[in-house]
């Protein structure tokens, strides 16, 4: 008797507590949940970066809250309910893994507002919002396809999924525009984050004669393994990463998660908010391009930024046909843009890319 | 001239104060360290070790303890026979990871036909997926007396791969997009192992966590096998004397300690995670190994233990978020109260005596 | 598919430099090993000497001082596990597991504003004309002096505890710590100062990876090689020479999946990933024929009264 009393009350309050302390403190309280350290210097520094200008913006009408090195599953979805639990309005959750947690939790607490990062599913209370970041990766690949001596640009992947495959491909379609002899060689490091494999990797990219590294990995250790070897240049991944300014960091995608996460923030407040998918790129802010170095030349520089703002203002889109995938069939008609579901589920290479997509 | 002296028997009275005085300690010194970040102490204690039990919201966070506890205990009673007998599987997460990708992997073969066989069936080959894994150390040891510590060991980094193959290819979610993962199984009623009593957070893995505990304390306490597992950890030689016969012994401890693992990886697969991800695993295993020593092998201590410990995970949790501790803290907090724990022990085997030694 | 991109000389010096913080790490474990003490601790004192390591290193502006550091903070960090297993007789496997827990919090903790830091350089050692010499003077004249004092120290400890009087009592407070006790010799000191070997040693290891291998500091950088350590220990089964040989087949099979994969080599990586693991099983099965490899009282606790 006892327990089943127990967890009628327990079954009531989680339906209604969301509501109650909703109006019972005036703060608007935005909770963060974390998947690596906020000292990771990468993907989870940068989140806690948007999460510290959301303080700064609103200071006393806000009160934010992070719990980092989040595992995804139950760990995630005890998190968020707390966060919930304790009041809070609106809640990101900053890694793909979230997405099953998040939409469970949501449909626990229908007042409290979720964010999910990188994911495709939504409900009334639940948005999602990523960044495209492949707009960054044509601007790195124009000016790696112009630097590059030995026309040999190495690439450390993490895991091959259509995030990263789209960025491959962004970054080959550019350099090879203004390289046709360029040729890319691919690592897959299997981890987003392990700095000695990174710096491996890299260093193993730089032997076999890539004098231009990119990586989807977020430490900045392929940066460090550059500035020992010499002559070879690097792009920040996620972070500026410009303490290895003016070389081998030459340029950088920085992830800018500020802006939306302000936004969010004031229709909150507002009592704006609704369920939306955002997919923003350079042009609303979410991508930045980090300050490009004197190490580029003037004139690569200055096309670098026109592509940009060609890019920004919708007038160019980096998967313009024409395209053939990487056997031969066609990928995009002369003129053709690439839409958001083909980009979203890309798992091909495009022609010339050579080895194959590990499966 | 202070020194130990063995107890002629454990103390009965230490073996119940000692856990205590250990957390009393780690309050103490973690206050410190709390308080050396700036935090408040006592409300850091209290947010760690109080508001999950007793807090606004407990009626959320007691059942958490059940879903973060059970597979540390399932995990840990398994490996405590095998530890207890000198036989050492650490090599308990990809045991884990194992019995999740094979029950999984059985639900998922079936989608989306729905039926009440797949759940169970899903059950056996989680139990074999882990068995199988625990059987590679200890076929080895048996027949080449190979080191099981070490086999097992690296056995969890060749399972972490195979994690990570599957989440990328055999399972992949044809409907993700292309993202790493499988099917959700929470979705896939046939396969979830959901909640038996709506909000209590008991699931499948935590009744058989109980299981576990009482066929432990039968086993080790009644059974001849029992007996044999602890006369082979104290003194071998009479084990062999006695009849033991030590290649099934190694067989039988590793092979429980394999199954359960495997059975605590199914069941967080089907029922808390829901999904195979390249992270699935967060180091149940590898914590399991501390619950079973903290229990000092016994079950109701294990039992115990695992609650302890979920407890501080959840409380750290909690703590971050209220008090903006780092996660670190939260680690460094664990790491001093385990530290403790395993110090005061000492006491329930020892005495402290002061004065010159007896001459003998 | 190009394999002529591979270059075997920048190879094979690559899989040397990766190879040296596994060196390090494994030596010291294996001479605590050898002890009779199992430490399962060694990840917790490698990344406790990445950062004590890194931090010095940057605030004195000299690596040298670094690597110092980084020994102390391992051997300080060390003491801890020698306290809870020697002194209050805990048991050594929950003891090793609870200073990793504790030495990856702690460190995160110190290093906290050290994130995004250079450090300063260690330059290579100047053999003058021996580095010119084409092949052996890339792969064996042109790395820093740590690399060279981890082979110095492979072979000091492999001659000192095959002649020296304190490598004979080491082992035989290993093989039977009651009968070392009844020749009067003190066990408890002498594990100890084993243990302390083995906290600096992977100390050293994680300074290398922070201060030479990648140079920076991160949270959790050391991302599992004290594990690897541990392995490599029992692969080698108790013997240095052996365990320079694991370290750099460990070393190099990542070395060469990273080098296969550049070249264009359609590899399944998560298979070669796992290969060294599976190697590592396969040459225990091959050496288990050894029966007397380990150190007989590995793992057991010691008290005078028993």
């Amino acid at each position: 008797m006892k327990l089943s009393t127990l967890l009628t009350s327990a079954a009531l309050a989680l339906g209604v507590a969301s509501g109650a302390y909703a109006d019972a403190h005036e703060k608007t309280k935005v909770g963060f949940v974390f998947v690596g350290p906020v000292g990771d210097g990468g993907w989870t520094y940068e989140h806690n970066q948007g999460r510290l200008a959301v303080e700064k913006e609103f200071g006393d009408a806000v009160e934010t809250v992070f719990v980092e090195n989040v595992a995804e599953g139950p760990d995630s979805e005890r998190v968020m309910t707390q966060m919930a639990l304790d009041g809070a309005d609106l809640i990101f959750t900053t890694s793909f893994g979230y997405m099953d947690p998040t939409i469970n939790i949501a449909a626990k607490f229908p007042d409290v507002k979720f964010e999910h990062a990188t994911g495709y599913k939504r409900a009334d209370n639940v948005s999602t919002y990523s960044a495209r970041f492949y707009e960054g990766r044509a601007i790195q690949g124009h000016i790696a396809g112009k630097m590059t001596k030995s026309n040999i640009i190495g690439y450390i992947g993490s895991f091959p999924i259509p995030e990263v495959i789209r960025g491959i491909n962004s970054a080959y379609i550019h350099a090879k525009k203004v390289n046709p002899d360029v040729e890319f060689k691919i690592v897959w490091a299997y981890t987003w984050f392990d700095p000695a494999k990174e710096a491996d990797a890299a260093k193993v990219l730089i032997e076999q004669g890539a004098d231009v590294i990119l990586q989807h990995t977020d430490s900045t250790a392929p940066q460090a393994a550059a500035q020992e070897a010499g002559n070879v240049i690097t792009f920040g991944q996620a972070s500026d990463m410009a303490q290895y300014a003016p070389s081998p960091r030459v340029s950088s995608i920085i992830d800018n998660w500020a802006p939306y996460y302000i936004a969010r923030t004031k229709a909150v407040m507002d009592g704006t908010w609704e369920s939306k998918d955002t997919w923003d790129g350079i042009g609303a802010g979410m991508v930045g391009i980090g300050e490009i170095s004197d190490a580029v030349p003037a004139d690569v520089k200055e096309e670098a930024l026109a592509l940009k703002a060609s890019i920004a203002d919708g007038s160019y889109h980096p998967f313009t046909g024409p395209l053939k995938k990487q056997d031969g069939s066609d990928f995009l008609a002369e003129g053709a843009t690439a839409d958001d579901g083909t980009l979203a589920g890309m798992n091909f290479y495009v022609e010339g890319i050579k080895g194959d997509i590990p499966k | 001239m202070v020194r130990l002296e063995k107890r002629p028997q454990p103390s009965r009275a230490f073996s119940w104060a000692a856990p205590v005085l250990a957390v009393v300690a780690t309050m103490i010194f973690g206050g410190l360290l709390f308080a050396a970040l700036g935090k408040d102490p006592v409300a850091s204690i209290e947010t760690i070790f109080w508001e999950p039990l007793f807090g606004d919201f407990a009626f959320y966070y007691r059942p958490q303890l059940l879903i973060k506890g059970a597979p540390l205990v399932l995990i840990a009673i398994g490996l405590s026979l095998g530890f207890k007998a000198g036989i050492w599987n650490i090599g308990a997460e990809g045991q884990y990871i194992m019995g999740a990708i094979f029950g999984a992997a059985a639900g998922l073969a079936f989608y989306p036909e729905q039926s009440v066989f797949i759940f169970p069936l899903m059950v056996v080959a989680g139990a074999f997926g882990g068995w199988l894994w625990a059987m590679i150390p200890a076929v080895l040891r048996v027949k080449f007396g190979t080191n099981e510590i070490l086999v097992s060991l690296m056995l969890v980094y060749v399972a972490e791969q195979f994690l990570a193959s599957v989440s990328l290819g055999l399972l992949k979610n044809p409907e993700g997009f292309g993202f790493p993962g499988s099917r959700n199984l929470q979705q896939y009623a046939s396969a979830h192992n959901g909640e038996l009593i709506a909000g209590s957070g008991m699931h499948w893995g935590v009744v058989a966590a109980l299981i576990a505990v009482i066929f432990a304390y039968v086993l080790l306490t009644r059974h001849r096998l029992g007996f044999a597992i602890r006369v082979t950890g104290q003194a071998p030689k009479a084990a062999r004397f006695s009849g033991v016969n030590p290649t099934r012994l190694v067989l039988f401890c590793m092979g429980v300690s394999g199954l359960l693992a495997g059975l605590a990886g199914l069941f967080e697969v089907a029922g808390p995670a829901g999904q195979i991800t390249i992270d699935f695993n967060v180091g149940y295993g590898f914590t399991a190994i501390i619950v079973a020593f903290l229990g000092r092998l016994h079950p109701v201590g294990i039992l115990l233990a695992g609650g302890l410990l979920a407890l501080t995970y959840i409380g750290g949790d909690i703590a971050q978020s209220q008090l903006g501790l780092p996660a670190a803290a939260i680690q460094v907090f664990q790491g001093m109260l385990l530290f403790f724990l395993l110090a005061f022990d000492l006491f329930t085997q020892f005495r402290l005596r002061f004065g010159q030694a007896e001459v003998i | 598919m190009d394999l002529s991109a591979i270059n075997p000389v920048l190879f094979v010096a690559g899989f040397l430099v990766a190879a040296t913080p596994l060196i390090f790490a494994a030596l010291g474990e294996l001479v605590v090993e050898r002890s009779g003490v199992l430490n399962l601790g060694v990840e917790g004192m490698m990344i406790i000497g990445a950062i004590c390591g890194f931090a010095a290193a940057v605030e004195t502006g000299s690596p040298l001082l670094g690597f110092f550091a980084a020994a102390v903070g391992g051997a300080v960090l060390s003491l801890l596990f020698a306290f809870l297993t020697q002194i209050t007789l805990a048991n050594q496997v929950a003891s090793g597991l609870a200073l990793t827990l504790f030495g990856l919090g702690f460190s995160a903790l110190l290093g906290q504003r050290y994130v995004g830091i250079k450090p300063p350089r260690l330059p290579e050692v100047n053999f003058g004309p021996l580095h010119d010499i084409p092949v052996l003077g890339p792969v064996l004249f042109s790395h820093d002096i740590i690399l060279y004092l981890g082979l110095a120290l492979v072979v000091a400890v492999w001659a000192g505890l095959k002649f020296t009087r304190a490598g004979l009592v080491l082992r035989a407070v290993g093989e039977s710590h009651d009968a070392a006790h009844a020749l009067g010799y003190k066990v408890v000191r002498i594990r100890t100062l084993a243990i302390m070997f083995g906290g600096a040693c992977a100390g050293l290891g994680g300074a290398y990876i922070s201060l030479i291998r990648v140079p920076q500091w991160t949270e959790g950088m050391t991302a599992g090689v004290g594990w690897i350590a541990l392995a490599l220990v029992v692969f080698a089964s108790w013997k240095p020479w052996r365990l320079l040989l694991g370290a750099y087949l460990f070393g190099g099979i990542t070395q060469l999946q990273l080098n296969l994969q550049g070249a264009g080599v359609a590899i399944p990586v998560e298979y070669l990933a796992m290969s060294p693991y599976v190697i590592t099983i396969l040459v225990l099965v091959v050496l288990s024929a050894d029966k007397n490899a380990a150190p007989a009282s590995l793992g057991r606790t010691f008290h005078a009264s028993n």
